[in-house]
């Protein structure tokens, strides 16, 4: 009951939303499709769902080529980031309308309903209207429908985006768990990478309309295949700069040398990209080899029990993420300590050569 | 508010005290005007006619522009903002302008002198401007509540009938309110296009003053009369044209 799209690519007029892509995607499985806006990430979901047509390739499911099936006939079930309910029904017809379509015996309706709402914690308003609820029971209502028709495909299109935060955590930690034991394919579009972390299951990284990487999460997040992948999956921003390797060590700019670590061992001299996540810059030195690196504050934000710095570095901004408060004034010059083990390195055409996560 | 009080004010006087001189209120208060109105057939079947037409165009040109301006409003297509636009010119062109060909047309296919004579030269006039006002509400709702029917299981027709009517009830309202007044103040092709059978009543009131000298008092209860539609209309309409005013294409 696998889903598998076959060199799929959809182009509209001169525009090019998905190139050619390919993807399996396996019964019981979370998958989030991880992007920014414009990724691609609601086309390719349309395609998974038999919304729009792919201009070449073809879309296989449980064994059949389903490129020409309707959507109505495809089994889907679909929630947008807009809140989608119907507003002339109430929350129980809403989350009945799919069963009633579907021909279903009303005593069956009512029972898949009731267990539905009940899982949704919705019960007590299955007699109001979509227009009298929060957003956040609405989102509800939305996915109550999704899951009520227990469908092969479950596509949820930055479902939490439009919730205010509280409600997000709560719906975030819930999902999982509705989920679970299900033999559908769900499919989540987002463009955090910490959700991406938070459900685990498998990710797909997004950018420009190519999927760049596809695997576990904790694998994709650990060894991003190129230096897209990885911008791809950090937030805030990963840092790039230029480096060389020559005779064991590594520099970067005219200042900053440290001696080779596992990172980088086994690479031949010469130039490199190196990207380094912002947590692995720290303004504490701990027991680990680390580089030192210096640079001018741009705007240093302290959130709770986080700090974050964004700082000049040889005339690009990088940004350390720490625990802890760590003040530091604007325009002062900040000493930060690399975890150089953790870097990765890529080659001239992006392809990770080394490091790890 | 004065025109229409003096309106009132002249129906329920006789018309000899409205051209012995001039007075604030009826000082002999009569129903006669109403009363010959009601009770003469040449006189109230000009409202039936009127009603017939206004009725059956509003009905038609409403269903004829709900699929059009849903393409409008979900399809691209080549030169649709030109189509979309030619539809608008339709509405600035005066009536009389197309009074002679629908004479003439009607005329061949013995539509002539019948309510449907009316009720489709109005459609030139009432199509573009329904399909203008739909389209806005359309646009107004997201496409992914089309697609979210269609997930669910719906054909086009059982979404468009069950859903997507329902949702945008009020800008049907408000088309409804234009195709029914333009319809029902429409006088030039209403009195071309018909003769005896179908003589919508403002020709009647027209006809009445030229005929049996000035019967101003029965004018004014027929002119009187006239206003009540629109008044009933607007009362029910009144919340929906508040909302399409906010949705901005009213």
């Amino acid at each position: 009951m696998a889903l598998e799209l076959k060199n799929v690519s959809k182009r509209v007029g001169a525009a090019t939303h998905i190139h050619e892509t390919s993807l399996v995607l396996e019964p019981g499985t979370f998958n989030v499709l991880l992007g920014t806006t414009l990724a691609g990430k609601t086309t390719l979901m349309q395609l998974m769902a038999g919304l729009e047509r792919p201009t070449s390739g073809e879309i296989w499911f449980a064994g059949h080529n389903v490129t020409g099936v309707a959507v109505q006939k495809r089994n889907v079930s679909m929630v947008y980031q807009q809140f989608i309910n119907y507003a002339n029904f109430t929350v129980y017809d809403n989350i009945a309308s799919p069963l009633r379509v579907a021909g279903i015996s009303a005593r069956e309706i009512d029972s898949r309903v009731n267990e539905a709402a009940e899982l949704l914690r919705l019960s007590p308003m299955l007699k109001r209207r979509p227009s009298e609820l929060s957003g956040g029971q609405q989102q509800r209502t939305a996915i109550a429908r999704a899951i009520v028709k227990d469908s092969d495909i479950i596509l949820l299109d930055e479902p939490l985006a439009n919730l205010d935060y509280k409600l997000r955590e709560e719906l975030r930690d819930e999902l999982p768990k509705l989920f679970a034991g299900r033999d559908c394919i769900v499919v989540y579009a987002t463009t955090e990478p910490s959700e991406a972390l938070l459900f685990g299951g498998k990710t797909a990284t997004l950018f420009e309309g190519r999927v760049t990487q596809f695997g576990p999460t904790s694998e994709i997040y650990r060894h991003p295949n190129t230096l897209t992948s990885a911008r791809v999956f950090s937030d805030p921003p990963i840092n790039v700069a230029e480096v060389r390797k020559v005779n064991g060590d590594i520099i970067l700019g005219d200042k900053v040398k440290w001696k080779v670590g596992r990172a980088a061992q086994a690479l031949a001299d010469g130039a490199y990209t190196i990207a380094i996540r912002p947590h692995h810059i720290i303004p504490t030195n701990g027991s680990q080899e680390k580089a030192t690196i210096e640079g001018r504050v741009l705007v240093a934000e302290l959130s709770g029990s986080e700090s974050v710095i964004h700082f000049d570095m040889n005339g690009q901004t990088w940004v350390s993420q720490s625990h802890g408060i760590h003040p530091f004034e604007v325009g002062s010059t900040a000493k930060l300590h690399v975890d150089v083990d953790r870097s990765y390195f890529f080659d001239a055409n992006g392809a990770l050569v080394g490091g790890a996560g | 508010m004065l025109p229409i009080y003096w309106l009132l004010n002249m129906s329920f006087k006789t018309t000899n005290e409205i051209l012995g001189g001039f007075s604030l209120y009826p000082h002999n208060f009569t129903f006669d005007n109403y009363a010959k109105i009601l009770t003469d057939p040449s006189w109230y079947m000009g409202y039936v006619n009127s009603i017939e037409y206004v009725v059956i165009n509003t009905v038609l040109s409403v269903s004829v522009a709900l699929p059009a301006a849903y393409a409008f409003s979900r399809y691209r297509f080549l030169g649709d903002k030109h189509l979309f636009f030619w539809l608008l010119t339709n509405r600035m062109a005066p009536p009389a302008v197309f009074a002679l060909p629908f004479f003439q047309l009607y005329s061949e296919v013995g539509l002539f002198d019948t309510p449907w004579a009316v009720a489709l030269s109005h459609t030139l006039f009432n199509i573009p401007l329904a399909v203008w006002i739909l389209e806005g509400f359309m646009s107004g709702v997201p496409k992914a509540l089309d697609e979210t029917a269609f997930v669910d299981g719906y054909s086009f027709w059982r979404f468009f009938l069950r859903i997507f009517i329902p949702t945008i009830a009020a800008g049907i309202g408000v088309a409804c309110f234009f195709c029914f007044m333009f319809s029902w103040v429409e006088l030039l092709l209403a009195k071309t296009l018909t003769a005896v059978a179908a003589k919508p009543i403002a020709a009647v009131m027209t006809k009445t003053a030229s005929t049996s000298g000035y019967e101003l008092g029965l004018l004014a209860a027929a002119g009187s009369l006239t206003l009540i539609p629109g008044a009933v209309v607007i009362y029910f309409v009144r919340n929906y044209i508040a909302k399409g005013f906010a949705l901005g294409r009213v």
